[in-house]
């Protein structure tokens, strides 16, 4: 017979079934070609707004492929997308605050 | 609604339905975002100034080993891979290779850890501490602080291998599993942030 706790367990747990070890295997290897190219883009001899422009989509893709994919994200509840996604925009929220007094003051 | 959900071996209600202690992980993650926002800002705010301010280096160009931080990073990034696949293997219910992923997974935090004692050192021996300049006391506290969450991570995975090597940890306590996951994610992700914010960005 099947009770209340046996039905709820599954819906709790697994809201979507998580990729498998070789999906993984591949969010690193795109990590790692990410990085390389952060890497390459440090040294290559171009205007520093180009540069800095790949480094900063590097470095979003990385974060956005370790948040969705090796922390489920993607597969799991929106609320703890709610809880997460909070945070970081308080902390980008601050962020530009601080830059933005840096810059009225150091001006 | 309430829901009943298992967690650790024990029954809990919920009114979300969700594990509550991964909601908490997700919150104390979010507060976490604030800590470290506020030192990466604090640092970008000093940065250049203290060349400005005509301060004794050294400066970030002087003694940033772009090369070296590269490797560090991607034996850091590793572990999120050896992390993920120690969740993906008790989900299983193959404790064996739980604990060789999170011995994995330790063994690539602590190679992290003594790559930045290693560049701590070498800063110093260039003479650049906490009291030198800006760029020392932002540098050392953001990467500082960065550092000690990866040692309290690494602390948490050896505690999770030693329960799972007395069979403490089994297939359905994989919620353990996922939230010391969770809370290792969330260093790589900072260090994703510092790496190319603070050593890579011109």
């Amino acid at each position: 017979m099947s009770t209340r706790h046996e039905q709820a367990a599954p819906e709790v747990h697994q809201e979507h079934a998580h990729p498998g070890p070789r999906t993984y295997v591949e969010i690193a290897v795109a990590l790692a070609v990410l990085t390389t190219l952060e890497v390459i883009l440090s040294y290559i001899n171009v205007n520093d707004f180009a540069r800095g422009l790949g480094i900063m989509i590097c470095m979003t893709l990385k974060f956005a492929l370790v948040v969705m994919w090796f922390m489920h994200l993607r597969f799991d509840n929106r609320l703890f997308t709610v809880m997460f996604v909070g945070g970081l925009t308080l902390a980008v929220a601050v962020f530009i605050a601080v830059l933005s007094i840096q810059r009225a003051i150091f001006a | 609604m309430a829901v009943h959900t298992t967690t650790g071996g024990h029954e809990a209600t919920t009114s979300t339905g969700l594990d509550n202690r991964k909601l908490f992980m997700w919150l104390f993650l979010g507060s976490d975002c604030l800590f470290f926002g506020s030192l990466i800002a604090t640092y970008l705010m000093y940065r250049g100034r203290d060349e400005a301010l005509g301060k004794p280096g050294p400066h970030p160009a002087e003694v940033f080993d772009i090369p070296y931080t590269s490797a560090s990073s991607f034996i850091l990034l590793m572990s999120s891979l050896t992390m993920v696949l120690a969740l993906s293997a008790i989900q299983r219910g193959d404790v064996r290779r739980l604990r060789i992923w999170l011995l994995a997974t330790s063994l690539l935090g602590l190679t992290f850890l003594g790559g930045q004692a290693y560049e701590f050192t070498a800063f110093v021996h260039e003479g650049l501490t906490l009291r030198t300049n800006l760029f020392g006391s932002s540098f050392f506290v953001l990467t500082g602080f960065h550092g000690a969450h990866v040692a309290v991570g690494v602390l948490m995975l050896l505690s999770i291998t030693v329960l799972a090597s007395q069979g403490r940890i089994r297939q359905q306590d994989s919620m353990t599993v996922e939230l010391a996951g969770l809370y290792w994610h969330f260093v790589d992700i900072v260090w994703i942030l510092i790496f190319a914010l603070i050593y890579l960005l011109p």
